[in-house]
């Protein structure tokens, strides 16, 4: 599964950032992720849970922030919101749209104790 | 349950005075680590002139025969070297070396992609020569590839004629990430209801910008446009 590859990436990020900072503990993990990004956000929670056990963040509280998918539209010269990369303009119609935002899988900040 | 209140909730929902907690903020790539490997991988290849493809695909799009062909065709014109991802076997790598070329297996296990960290090592082994074309044959899959580069010059999707013509719909962030599409097993095409010119619609719906070859590695339809293809490639990354 995808979303097990990423968990164990954020938990190398965590246990990494808990050791710079002489944690015991991590209370909580938030993550942003955009809704273009290949994650499905509830896979996301049940591999996280499963690569933490045993580590310095098991049982830890994620927190994850959607962020919105944008585009930008060649016929409209402008900046326009989508829901998925293959979506056509909200404003024209057409397919003419680059995928700006929304892509983004970011570990943005810890609780540590 | 918790040490501090001893309450069962492990979930803190409510407040607490837990002075020795504190927020830091981090600010990481989840993928950080993995592009990192990426652009080492990118700096050697390029230090060497090295043009290096990442080929993705669901799995039996013709990957490996498209590459056999290649091999074959460009035997005593072009050094030729491959890496072979598969989550089983290597099958593939052999099918290579018989073609012609250097090759080695990757074998990801349980892992449904490559990462730049495994490719970086089969570099190393591999060592291929330089001005050389590198092919990356990633595991068939068009989810997780599309997420984790390898340093390669640029992704090429293959999509066979006998899957469905919706498939950049269904995983666009692959056809996004590619350069190019190649539309597979062209010879086929009168026995099945394939519609290429949706398709190629399709495909730049998640990328206008994506370039579109139709091949067939049975007939050799497409295949010179191909070798073409690569051949502009590889004086590139020779320049």
């Amino acid at each position: 599964m995808h979303e097990m590859a990423l968990a164990e990436s954020v938990l190398g990020i965590v246990e990494d950032a808990a050791h710079r900072e002489r944690a015991t503990r991590v209370r909580a993990v938030r993550l942003e992720i955009g809704r273009l990004a290949n994650v499905e956000i509830e896979a996301m929670h049940f591999c996280f849970d499963a690569v933490t056990r045993g580590s310095v963040a098991e049982a830890a509280r994620l927190e994850i922030d959607e962020a919105p998918g944008a585009g930008w539209c060649m016929r409209c010269a402008a900046s326009v919101p989508i829901g998925s990369a293959v979506d056509a303009c909200p404003r024209c119609g057409g397919y003419e749209v680059t995928v700006t935002g929304g892509t983004q899988m970011v570990v943005k900040e810890l609780e540590l104790e | 349950m918790c040490t501090t209140c001893g309450c069962e909730d492990h979930v803190h929902e409510h407040e607490h005075d837990h002075s020795h907690a504190r927020r830091v903020s981090v600010e990481e790539d989840i993928l950080a680590k993995n592009n990192r490997y990426a652009a080492d991988n990118r700096r050697r290849l390029s230090a060497r002139g090295i043009f290096a493809l990442n080929l993705v695909s669901s799995p039996g799009a013709g990957k490996t025969t498209l590459l056999v062909k290649t091999v074959e065709a460009l035997a005593g014109r072009l050094p030729v070297a491959v890496i072979e991802g598969d989550q089983q076997t290597s099958l593939d790598a052999e099918r290579i070396r018989a073609a012609g070329a250097p090759a080695i297996q990757i074998n990801t296990g349980k892992g449904c992609h490559l990462d730049a960290h495994g490719v970086g090592h089969a570099l190393e082994d591999l060592a291929p020569p330089k001005g050389a074309l590198l092919m990356i044959e990633n595991v068939g899959n068009l989810v997780c590839p599309a997420d984790f580069d390898l340093g390669e010059a640029h992704k090429v999707v293959i999509l066979s004629v006998t899957e469905g013509e919706d498939k950049p719909l269904k995983y666009p962030n692959m056809f996004r990430a590619a350069d190019l599409m190649i539309v597979h097993k062209t010879d086929l095409l009168p026995h099945v209801s394939f519609d290429v010119d949706k398709c190629i619609a399709y495909a730049r719906r998640a990328n206008p910008a994506i370039e579109v070859l139709r091949v067939s590695s049975t007939s050799g339809e497409g295949m010179s446009e191909w070798l073409g293809w690569l051949a502009r490639g590889v004086a590139e990354a020779r320049a």
